[in-house]
């Protein structure tokens, strides 16, 4: 199997219709056979980014790479960054809003789960650039 | 256990997928928030909650979860059982409290699974 690009871009303002991007890309790793395993914690991890994304930056892009041996997945924004990324990783730790609240969402597990459930996962973040989060799922 | 018995356990009423309730979850998560259910991964799950809204089902849906129980009698709007029905998920209706609810469930057999990793 060759590398396979793919990329969704995530809207921004809409925290109920969140998470359609995580749906297509869930259907199209099913379709390529992957296992469950794998496509659940991938599904995770880009669901997680994706309200992270709607919630703080107002929408982004993600890109996802499925190599034969691993999955990359590139949640990237230009909204305010992370001040303290330490902070932000610790579970428990929010700074979201009433509505994400309303939602099930903003209880400082985002990060934490993407950690969980992936095999790398890096930061990198500018305050008032933007966020990329990267996260790498093995399949083997 | 079977999603027939969970109906008939917490006297609940079915409002989509109710050609499945043969289907059988090893599992259950009671939450409320979504972020703690997508903390929880077991296969063939079972997702009961107080919350009503279409994250609850997309929640579901990326964790492979079979069925969803809405307690205390909350009742879904259309839109989010249409979800539901698309990605293939029974949805139900209980009128007990989540308390009771998981512990009816835990009680007749059906534990978290969780084995202290989650």
């Amino acid at each position: 199997m060759e590398t396979i690009k793919l990329v969704y871009p995530v809207e921004g303002g809409d925290l109920i219709e969140a998470g359609e991007a995580s749906s297509k890309m869930k259907l199209t790793l099913k379709k390529l056979g992957l296992p469950q395993d794998v496509i659940r914690r991938a599904s995770i991890c880009m669901y997680e980014g994706e309200i992270n994304m709607v919630i703080h930056a107002d929408g982004g892009q993600a890109e996802v790479e499925v190599a034969p041996d691993q999955i990359v997945i590139r949640m990237r924004d230009t909204g305010p960054g992370i001040p303290d990324v330490a902070q932000a990783m610790q579970e428990g730790f929010s700074t979201a809003g009433q509505t994400a609240r309303e939602l099930g969402f903003g209880a400082g597990m985002g990060l934490p789960n993407m950690k969980r459930y992936s095999d790398e996962m890096a930061i990198d973040t500018e305050v008032g650039k933007g966020t990329t989060v990267t996260v790498k799922i093995n399949i083997a | 256990m079977r999603l027939c018995e969970i109906k008939a356990i917490l006297q609940a009423q079915v409002l989509c997928g109710g050609e499945h309730l043969d289907w059988e979850v090893f599992s259950a998560c009671g939450s409320d928030f979504m972020s703690d259910v997508l903390a929880f991964v077991k296969n063939q799950a079972l997702l009961l909650t107080g919350l009503v809204n279409p994250q609850v089902v997309r929640t579901a849906d990326m964790v492979e979860m079979k069925c969803i129980v809405f307690v205390r009698g909350k009742v879904p709007g259309p839109d989010i059982l249409a979800l539901a029905e698309e990605r293939g998920i029974v949805v139900m209706t209980c009128p007990k409290r989540m308390y009771e609810a998981c512990g009816l469930l835990y009680s007749n057999g059906l534990r978290g699974n969780c084995d202290g990793d989650n």
